[in-house]
Order: C-alpha cells, then structure tokens, then sequence
C-alpha cells in the first residue's frame, strides 16, 4: 500500500528532514511512527499526502508514484486518503454533520448518499446525536472524534493520522485508538504518527522509529 | 457493531464513485447550492456588500446616464436631420418674373422635392413680423432683403455630399447672388456629440477597470478570511475548481446588485430631470418627450455588472489561491 524507496525530503536551506527511508506497509497493515519531535515523522505523512514532494527516492502509494503525481491530479489523489491531524482541522463556523459532510460534498456524492454516510461515520465514532451541534461546543475528545469520522466518510483505503492523542487523557487516546484498529480489521491501512510510547506498546503493531530524519528501527509486533 | 457499522465498514475496501448520470445531475445541484449559498453569505453582512455594491452602482451608473443623455440628444437632433435645406439667395437685380422661372427649373432638377420662393417683399414682411425692427426697416428707402429660393432635396438626396454638388450647380447660375446650406450647424453638433460619445466610452471603460478592482479586492479580503478553510478544504482533495465556485459566484452578485443600483440611480436622475425637460419642450412647443432606459440598455448594462463582477473575482482567485496550500 506505502513504499518508501531510499525516500528524502530536504527543505530549502539544506536540512534534511527525511534521509534515504525505506519501508514498505501492506494493505491493511497497521504501524506507529514514532521518534522525537523534529524526527521527520511529520514529513513522512506529508510525503505521503502529497503535501510535500520528495527531494530524491521514490514514495509510491496504492501503486503510483507520487513524484509522477500532477499538481492539477492531487486533489483527487487525497480522496483516497483519509487525513487526521492534532489540532482537528475542523471548521468551526459550521456544524458537525456539515464538517463531515465536506470530503462527500467535495467528491460530488448525491444528497441522500451524503446524509447515509455521515451518520454511519459519526454512529461510528460515538457522536450520532452532536451532528447539529457546532464543533465549539464538543470536548477535545469529541472534536478529534469528528476529524476521524471525517477522514473515514469518504471510505479511503488509507488512513493518515498525525499525533491524534496529542491532547488527550490516556483513556480517552485509547478509544480513539481502538477505533482506529476497527478500520484495519476491515482493510484499512492505517499509518499513525504519536510518540506516546506506552500507547503504541499496548496497541501491539509494527513500529517504525525515525531519528534525525533517518529510520532506525522497525520493529513487527 | 450494529448492522448499519459493519455494513458500512465492509464496503470500506471496495469504494464506489458516483455514476455518470446522477453525477452531472449533483454537479447542478451543486452549482445551485453554491450559487444561493454564496448569496446567503452575502446577506449575513448585509451593510458591507450593500457598501460595495454601491460603489460598483455608482461607478456604472456615471457612464450609463450620460449614455442615456447622448442618446436622447440624439434623438432630438436626429429630428432636425430631415429639414435639411440649402437657401439660394438671389441678386437684388433679379425680378420677380425672372426668380419665378429659375423656381420652375430648380423644380424639375431630379434630387430636388420642393422649392419654395420668398419674394422680397415677402421677405420683408416676415423680417418685419418676426425680427420687431419693422420700424427701423420702414425708415430705409430700398428693401435690402434678396429674394429666397428654400430648396428641399429629395430624402434621398439629404446627405452633404449631394446638397454640396446641388449647391455648386445652381451657384453657376447668373442670378444666383450666394447659396448657404442650413446644416453646417447640425453637422457641427453632430461633431460635437461624436466627441462626447467618445468620451463617454472612455470614462465608461476606465470605471468598468475600477470595478474589477473594487470586486478584485473585495474577494481578495473573503479569500483571506476564508485562508483556513480552503488550507482543509484542499486537504481532503477539493478542487481548485471547488474553492473558486463560491468566490466566483460571491462575485456574480456583486456585479448584479451594482448593476441593480445603477439602474435605480439612472431612472431616479432620469425621473429627476424629466420634470424640467418636459417644461422646456413645451416652451419650444415640441412633442420631444425623455427617452428612459430601454430594455436594451437595461439588458447591456446588467450583463456588463455581472461580467464585471465576475472577471474581478476571477482574478483574484486565480492570483490568490495558488499561494494557499496546506503546509
């Protein structure tokens, strides 16, 4: 599903946030990336998405090779991955049916297509009953619910996610977790960046370690 | 997991797109959404886009009003174009009988309609009517009015050139004293009013470039404010096309209420003036009535706003949302 072949991202000004990475994931594998902050664990996920392109090496996703990507084609590129970040990324001057709603929108799904999927999402994640509610008013928790169910609306072979604990209590980073592990069961590829080392233990997957951009270890549970 | 969950999460792998036919059906809907969703937007700051509006309004309103004037001066002039006449003056010497021959003559010319003669006595009694001198005129021995032939060409023969050949032909004849064509005057309004066309174009295309502008930066503010949204929006595979829709049609709007403005501002000048328009052509006793803004125009201008609108939010959009990207 990922491989990463002798992958490296350098910024202009010359520092290296990823050198020569490789590894491979398979369809409905799912992994930890974990290493400090200022590892590259971030830029691997933007090389992923095709926020970032690479400077050298190859990253090719469901077969295609990013760096072959077009800028006009990415759009339709990231549907097929769904992207969850720390700090939400949700609109907050709508509501949550409407936040979920947008990959849908955006894909051109018709109405009645729309409305089934969003509420399967959100039963999925727990939130049926806060879709009229404004993202303002939900917990952290909550909110970071409603990013999952957003990235995983539209049905995306892969799934991205970057520190989604970040700011959670242990119990509640462990059910977003289980959540998370419910997606692979059905075939996900689910790639999780977090360097909430006691979690990514517990959860018992593979786990891939970056120290100053480079790869240091991959462990299989 | 209830029956909806795993149904949902095991079509997870096996994704489906929209089929063609539903697809351009959405796609419309879509667009209509956008469309009235831009709109609503709008009226949540109801006094900012009245505010632009208004300057857009007022901006096509200057050209369209001294459109519409122009166009009304030159329907009243272009009442005047018919009368064009070319008076042959003839020398005191001729006698009656004789100016009544060269009368006949002239009428049997084939671009010549009509001619009438003025006696010189005739001529005299008209000065004296008309002119109020009829006193000073009695105090002269000798009437020193010539005698006129007024000659109306044939419609088709109104045009200068063929008044000019007309005038030249009838200036060899020994009688003939001068000629005077009575349109110099109305050729020289018709100058004028081309010069004033001109101008009206000019300032009309100037305001037109600061409407762009005003739109322009208008959407570019919107674009700023919306700078988050669009970074997610993009990040979850929008397209360019996607994120520009709503400033385009935020744009669109504009251009229609100011163009909405516009006419309302022309018609209330236009109501303005008519009252003491309507006095005037009744002092020259002419039926001569204000022309208001016709379909056409009302048509051209609504469609130029629109356009207007339109082309400044399309630059601005294509200048600014290049540079948002998620990072």
């Amino acid at each position: 599903m990922i491989t990463f072949i002798q992958a490296s991202k350098r910024y202009p000004g010359g520092h290296d946030a990823l050198l020569n990475v490789s590894f491979e994931l398979q369809q409905g594998e799912m992994a930890f990336l974990t290493g400090h902050s200022g590892a590259g664990k971030s830029t691997l996920l933007k090389l992923i998405a095709l926020i970032e392109r690479t400077s050298r090496g190859q990253v090719l996703v469901n077969g295609e090779n990013t760096s072959k990507v077009k800028r006009r084609r990415i759009p339709y590129f990231r549907r097929n991955i769904g992207i969850i970040f720390q700090d939400h990324q949700l609109l907050f001057d709508r509501t949550v049916y409407d936040n979920v709603a947008l990959p849908l929108v955006i894909a051109g799904y018709p109405g009645s297509e729309i409305g089934r999927r969003v509420r399967a999402a959100l039963d999925k994640v727990g939130l049926l009953n806060k879709e009229k509610s404004y993202p303002i008013t939900l917990s952290g928790g909550e909110q970071q619910r409603v990013g999952i169910a957003r990235a995983v609306v539209n049905k995306p072979s892969l799934l991205l996610a970057d520190e989604p604990t970040g700011n959670l209590d242990p119990e509640l980073s462990w059910e977003i977790m289980q959540t998370f592990e419910q997606f692979r069961q059905v075939g996900v590829t689910v790639l999780v960046a977090s360097h909430d080392l006691d979690l990514i233990n517990r959860m018992g997957h593979r786990i891939l370690r970056l120290k100053n951009g480079q790869l240091v270890g991959d462990t299989s549970a | 997991m209830s029956r909806l969950e795993s149904h949902i999460l095991h079509e997870t792998v096996q994704r489906q797109k929209p089929g063609l036919s539903s697809g351009i059906k959405t796609y419309f809907l879509r667009h209509a959404q956008v469309f009235f969703y831009s709109l609503g937007q709008l009226w949540r700051t109801p006094f900012a886009m009245l505010m632009t509006a208004a300057v857009i309004g007022i901006a096509l309103a200057l050209p369209t009003g001294l459109h519409v004037l122009l166009k009304n001066a030159q329907a009243l002039s272009g009442g005047w174009d018919g009368v064009a006449k070319l008076s042959v003056f003839l020398k005191t010497s001729v006698s009656d009988g004789q100016a009544k021959q060269l009368r006949n003559r002239i009428s049997q010319l084939p671009q010549v309609a009509e001619v009438d003669y003025i006696s010189r006595a005739q001529a005299l009694a008209e000065f004296k009517r008309q002119s109020g001198f009829g006193d000073a005129l009695a105090a002269l021995d000798d009437n020193p009015l010539p005698a006129v032939l007024v000659i109306t060409p044939k419609l088709q023969h109104t045009d200068a050139a063929s008044i000019q050949a007309l005038a030249d032909q009838l200036k060899q004849d020994k009688a003939v004293e001068f000629t005077q064509l009575d349109r110099q005057w109305l050729q020289r309004l018709y100058g004028i009013m081309d010069i004033v066309g001109r101008g009206v174009i000019i300032l009309g295309a100037a305001l037109a470039l600061a409407v762009i502008l005003v739109v322009g930066n208008t959407i570019r503010l919107a674009i700023q404010n919306r700078r988050e949204e669009i970074v997610v929006v993009k990040l979850i595979g929008g397209t360019n096309a996607f994120i520009r829709r709503p400033f385009l049609y935020t744009g669109f709007w504009y251009g229609l209420f100011g163009g909405i403005i516009a006419l309302v501002l022309v018609e209330l000048a236009l109501w303005l003036i008519n009252g003491p328009v309507e006095n005037l052509a009744g002092l020259y006793a002419s039926g001569f009535a204000l022309h208001k803004l016709d379909a056409g125009t009302i048509t051209t201008l609504l469609t130029l706003s629109i356009s207007l609108g339109l082309g400044g939010s399309w630059l601005a959009v294509g200048r600014h949302l290049r540079e948002i990207e998620p990072r």
